[in-house]
């Protein structure tokens, strides 16, 4: 959420609400919170149930100031996860700045150099552990919500969209972050290969979803995303035109207003087609290929950018024992006997607004369970 | 209570003392305003803990901090209830401003000025809690939502009081045949469990029904609603649980798709009624049909009838035709859609009708005829094909919410009150496009649903739910999908937005979630969402309240009713504690123990203005909390650099701004002064809804105060800040700064 740039359909700002939450965390001593954390395994039964955790080792104890001198002490850069790896930032990092807790992150890549020496110099307040190590304890509860949310499908996977190939060929998600104002480019939406503004955009849908191949399930947020997408477009160049390649346009309930824009917008062009691939154009740009399904007619036609919609898988339950996963990775307790809750997208493809009736459903569930 | 002992407390740690002189600033606290000052060089460590937990040992009862913004490390500084006023040297001074810099220096000592001031004037609330409060959650509807909402409150440990309109429970969820699956596999239609959840409430002990009953009437607030029922009985009960659920779009205006115009064109309604009965005939001629032709969209996404998409309805005819296909696997049938909506899992109940034959054309039906040819305009074909040898005809209509009770007549509502329940985005407006900025925001008219107020709130503000584009009761729907502008009335299910039964079920268990919220806090005088857990209580001043009724008409949540003799009444636990009712008051006699205009006012004339001579020009910025003063924090994180001649001081909202305070702050010499605040209008992000909105207004009409100053008029303004705008707000500030040099000083200076 954090890092998404604005909502559908009121365009604001996801940080917003995220402040009000954060602050609610801040201000309440019942909330414990552990970051770099993940479920190993969970034994137990309701009421009473033991779960595993391991927690990676952050490098900075919790008397960090966020005064960020470790950050200027070092010129060693690293891939900037929190931008999907589209930017490099110092080896000593605030994933961002709203970060909770407000502490600095060691990459462990500087480990062992020299740089790290120089990282743990610079703090003032002896806040560096280049020592610590991954540690395990375990939680005693009487319920559990998993909330462990999605990442991205892995668009190298879809290999005719040559993702891996074509530097103008990006993600839903990647847009997100350059169209962040905290974002790689300061919220200037560019081409990767040369930082040049795109005029002529392809929003692909379905890039993973609805495929056997890939994702079997729809992910429901990906076409309001992409009608977004070429909101962002629309707001930064009034020359620009977005094409958006669909299959169906699903947009559910009230926010079919949203399609309803696009559709009224004279930019942007609604192609029913699933392209069958993206070439590599004589400029070295992409192409997209394949069969309009209305006018049967056969397309290549060249994009300065490619955003590929890529849906939402399940994340952070692989290989953990005790938690109860449908085929797809989704966390589908057995039936309400147990302590065992589900919530927002690990609970199965939600948007944002239905993930906070799932999470406040699974509240009051595991207020239940432990009364 | 004892009298106040401050404390104050600065931290030099994070580049502040290498940037500030440390000395200076305790000279401020000590000299000036006499108060006892400790510096540390790491006040968040250990040893500054210690330093003042010893100090309130020692009889210290009030803290000032001077260190990082009040949004870091806000649980170090918390100290068992004592109260903790901070003040930010870290990001919004020394993190953008040059080091050891005359101006820098000068921001620093301010902010001291600022926050000892506050602490001066602030005393922390003591909860209001008085008589009994109710702990029964009223579930208004006894349909699935309704059934699910009393079964969740009363594992909870709730009581419940279920009231029913009609003379049974189930509501439209029980003439369902079966459900669409909502769990793994997610393949096939699911028996329908409503009867089954009808039992469990009539058998739960903790639930008390009432079938043929409505609200006639509710006042009071969350904790103590009062609510008088059409059967003439009434109870207090705490909070509700709004699940009155949907009607089907009236197939009667459906004409062109052969509906009234042939027996063997029915709507999905009835299509469910004759699978439950079962078999499935015709009503011209009791014979089994042969083919069977499924209108999506038929009332849905169409502006003349459902503007919006009603969700369910592509779901809905995949279960019946694979339930038509599975009584009979002669039967043919065709799905004609303009948009194949399963969203999510759901795709997999798409894949089961591809695979058991359900032919499904992408297309429009134009008209369907007495002989029952369906037109089709194929998108495929592009061109309409006429579909003849049917024997039946289903129309995929949508959902109405029951937003109003229609089957109860309209009271009299004088107009004023109608005024303030429509606010949402314009739905319909364009896309802002480079270099032509927003597009205007006119809401698309529309009227009010008919029928009466569903609770008839006796409410200042008029009897109904608030309500969004198309009738649906108003929510934050993104980031907080409960928040409403009535207090611990929680909206759940179809009568929210279009929605299928495992939604509805999963919504309505939230909506319990936020209700018993609203009990719990309503007994221990907390406030509800945004400012969870405030203590604090707007209170009004009678002896000089003027009766102007501003405060009951701005207040955001309708918090605030009239007495016969009209003055104001709070109504405590309906407050949400921003404080536009403050900001509202023309004779400053609305208040917080700690947020008050006299306070405010004293915080911004603590400032020092230096004389025009000095060419150092004083900018106030009242920010809003929620975004604008963490955005002004983010760019101190980021080190972008701004102007030092601006003094800041955090607001609620910017609601909560009197224009008392402008004039205020222009008569001792600021420059000029610059509001920030959340997007107003319809599509606002205001997390008080108008407070922005109403400042914007407020403000406007501060050229008058301006004019009898004989000040320009452009010296005050409201610029809109979001929480991202870290990056852009820089140039905000320093163009502010610019245009206030070419006016030259505020000649009130030294005066």
């Amino acid at each position: 959420m954090a890092q998404l740039n604005r909502y559908f359909p009121k365009l604001c700002h996801p940080t917003c609400g995220l402040e009000i939450n954060f602050q609610r965390i801040r201000r309440n001593p019942k909330v414990k919170v552990f970051t770099l954390a993940s479920v190993a395994a969970v034994t137990g039964e309701r009421g009473d149930y033991t779960v595993t955790v391991r927690q990676a080792p952050r490098y900075v104890k919790a008397n960090c100031t966020a005064c960020g001198d470790c950050a200027r002490a070092t010129e060693m850069k690293v891939q900037n996860q929190f931008d999907y790896n589209l930017g490099k930032v110092s080896a000593a990092y605030l994933p961002h700045e709203m970060a909770f807790p407000m502490r600095y992150v060691i990459a462990p890549q500087v480990l062992g150099t020299p740089e790290a020496e120089r990282i743990k110099a610079a703090c003032k307040y002896d806040a560096v552990d280049l020592d610590e190590k991954e540690s395990t304890f375990d939680l005693h509860v009487g319920a559990i919500v998993w909330a462990t949310g999605w990442q991205p499908y892995d668009a190298a996977r879809i290999s005719p969209y040559r993702y891996a190939y074509l530097k103008d060929v990006i993600t839903n998600v990647e847009m997100e972050r350059l169209a962040a104002p905290n974002g790689p480019t300061q919220g200037k939406i560019v081409r990767p290969s040369d930082g040049v503004a795109p005029k002529k955009v392809a929003l692909i849908q379905c890039a993973g979803s609805r495929d056997y191949n890939h994702l079997e399930y729809c992910s429901r947020i990906c076409c309001l995303a992409s009608m977004k997408h070429a909101a962002y477009m629309r707001e930064q160049s009034a020359e620009a035109t977005v094409d958006i390649y669909y299959i169906d346009i699903r947009a559910h309930d009230k926010l079919e207003a949203f399609y309803r824009k696009v559709v009224n917008d004279p930019h942007v062009r609604l192609i029913k087609s699933k392209p069958a691939e993206i070439k590599i154009g004589p400029d070295g740009g992409p192409v997209v290929c394949g069969e309009n399904t209305i006018t049967r007619e056969i397309y290549a036609e060249p994009y300065d950018l490619v955003v590929l919609a890529t849906g939402m898988q399940p994340a952070g339950v692989e290989g953990v024992s005790g938690a109860p996963v449908d085929a797809y990775g989704f966390i589908v307790p057995e039936d309400e006997t147990q302590g065992i809750f589900s919530a927002g997208v690990a609970s199965g493809p939600l948007d944002v607004s239905m993930s906070v009736q799932s999470a406040t459903a699974a509240a009051l569930k595991a207020i239940q369970a432990i009364r | 209570m004892s009298p106040k002992n401050t404390g104050v407390y600065l931290c030099s740690g994070c580049g502040i003392g290498d940037a500030v002189s440390m000395g200076s600033l305790e000279k401020i606290a000590t000299k000036e305003f006499k108060k006892s000052c400790k510096t540390n060089a790491c006040l968040c460590g250990e040893e500054g803990l210690e330093t003042i937990r010893a100090d309130l040992a020692g009889g210290v009862n009030q803290v000032v901090i001077a260190a990082c913004s009040p949004r870091a490390m806000t649980d170090r500084f918390r100290f068992n209830g004592t109260q903790v006023i901070r003040t930010n040297l870290r990001e919004q001074v020394v993190w953008s401003h040059p080091a050891n810099d005359e101006d820098t220096q000068m921001m620093a000592e301010d902010n001291i000025r600022i926050a000892i001031t506050e602490a001066a004037k602030s005393t922390p609330p003591e909860p209001k809690v008085e008589g009994e409060y109710s702990q029964v959650v009223l579930v208004v509807g006894g349909g699935h939502s309704g059934l699910t909402a009393a079964r969740e409150a009363s594992k909870a440990g709730y009581e419940v009081l279920l009231v029913e309109r009609a003379s049974q429970l189930g509501g439209m969820a029980a003439k369902w045949s079966k459900r669409m699956p909502v769990r793994p596999p997610y393949q096939d239609p699911q028996p329908n469990t409503v009867a089954t959840l009808v039992k469990a409430v009539e058998a739960d002990s903790r639930i008390t029904v009432k079938t043929g009953c409505t609200v006639a009437k509710t006042s009071g607030m969350p904790g103590r609603f009062t609510v008088e029922f059409s059967d003439g009985s009434s109870q207090t009960v705490g909070a509700f649980v709004v699940a009155t659920g949907w009607r089907p779009y009236d197939a009667r205006k459906l004409g062109h798709l052969g509906y009234g115009v042939s027996p063997d064109v029915v709507t999905n309604v009835e299509m469910e009624e004759m699978l439950a009965k079962g078999p499935v005939v015709r009503r011209s001629d009791g014979k089994a049909p042969g083919v069977v032709v499924f209108v999506q969209c038929a009332g849905s996404r169409d502006p003349n009838h459902l503007p919006y998409c009603s969700s369910v309805c592509c779901g809905v005819s995949i279960k019946q035709a694979l339930q038509l296909r599975e009584a009979d696997p002669q039967v043919m049938v065709y799905i004609v859609y303009e948009e194949l909506r399963t969203p999510g899992v759901a795709e997999e109940f798409y894949r089961t009708a591809q695979r058991s034959g359900v032919i499904f054309i992408k297309g429009t039906v134009k008209t369907v005829d007495a002989a029952l040819t369906v037109t089709v305009d194929d998108a495929m074909l592009q061109q309409e094909i006429p579909l003849s040898g049917v024997d039946m005809v289903v129309l995929a209509t949508g959902m109405v919410p029951n937003s109003t009770n229609v089957e109860a007549e309209a009271p009299e509502v004088e107009e004023e009150k109608l005024r303030p329940l429509k606010s949402d985005i314009n739905p319909y407006a364009p896309f802002a496009v480079a270099g032509t900025g927003a597009p205007p925001l006119t809401p698309p008219e529309e009227k009010l649903p008919e029928g009466a107020p569903l609770l008839n709130l006796q409410y200042r503000q008029g009897p109904h739910l608030p309500m969004l584009a198309h009738g649906f009761p108003d929510s934050h729907y993104i980031c907080f999908p409960y928040e409403t502008r009535r207090s611990g009335i929680y909206v759940a299910g179809p009568v929210r937005r279009p929605m299928d039964m495992g939604e509805a079920a999963e919504d309505a268990t939230g909506a319990t979630m936020k209700a018993i919220q609203a009990i719990h806090n309503a007994a221990y005088g907390l406030a509800l969402h945004p400012r969870a857990g405030d203590l604090s209580l707007p209170i009004i001043g009678l002896n000089q309240c003027t009766k102007c009724r501003r405060c009951t008409v701005e207040c955001p949540f309708g918090a605030i009713d009239e007495t016969d003799q009209g003055f104001p009444q709070v109504n405590s636990t309906r407050c949400r504690r921003c404080g536009t009712c403050m900001g509202a008051c023309p004779v400053r006699t609305i208040s917080f123990t700690n947020y008050t205009v006299d306070m405010l006012g004293s915080m911004i004339k603590a400032v020092n203005i230096p004389d025009e001579t000095e060419e150092k020009p004083r900018i106030l910025v009242l920010a809003c909390e929620n975004d604008a003063y963490p955005a002004l924090d983010m760019m101190g994180i980021a080190r972008h650099q701004f102007s030092a001649h601006i003094r800041i001081i955090p607001v609620r909202c910017l609601g909560s701004v009197s224009m008392l305070l402008i004039s205020d702050a222009l008569s001792v010499g600021y420059d000029g002064v610059m509001l920030m605040g959340c997007k107003p209008g319809d599509d606002y992000q205001c997390h008080f809804i108008k407070g922005s909105g109403i400042a914007k207004e407020r403000m406007s009409k501060v050229g008058d105060t301006l004019k009898s100053m004989a000040l320009e008029a452009e010296r005050v303004t409201v610029a809109e800040v979001s929480i991202a705008d870290s990056g852009r707000l820089p140039k905000v500030i320093q163009d502010f700064v610019e245009m206030l040099d070419t006016f030259g000083p505020n000649p009130f200076k030294g005066f």
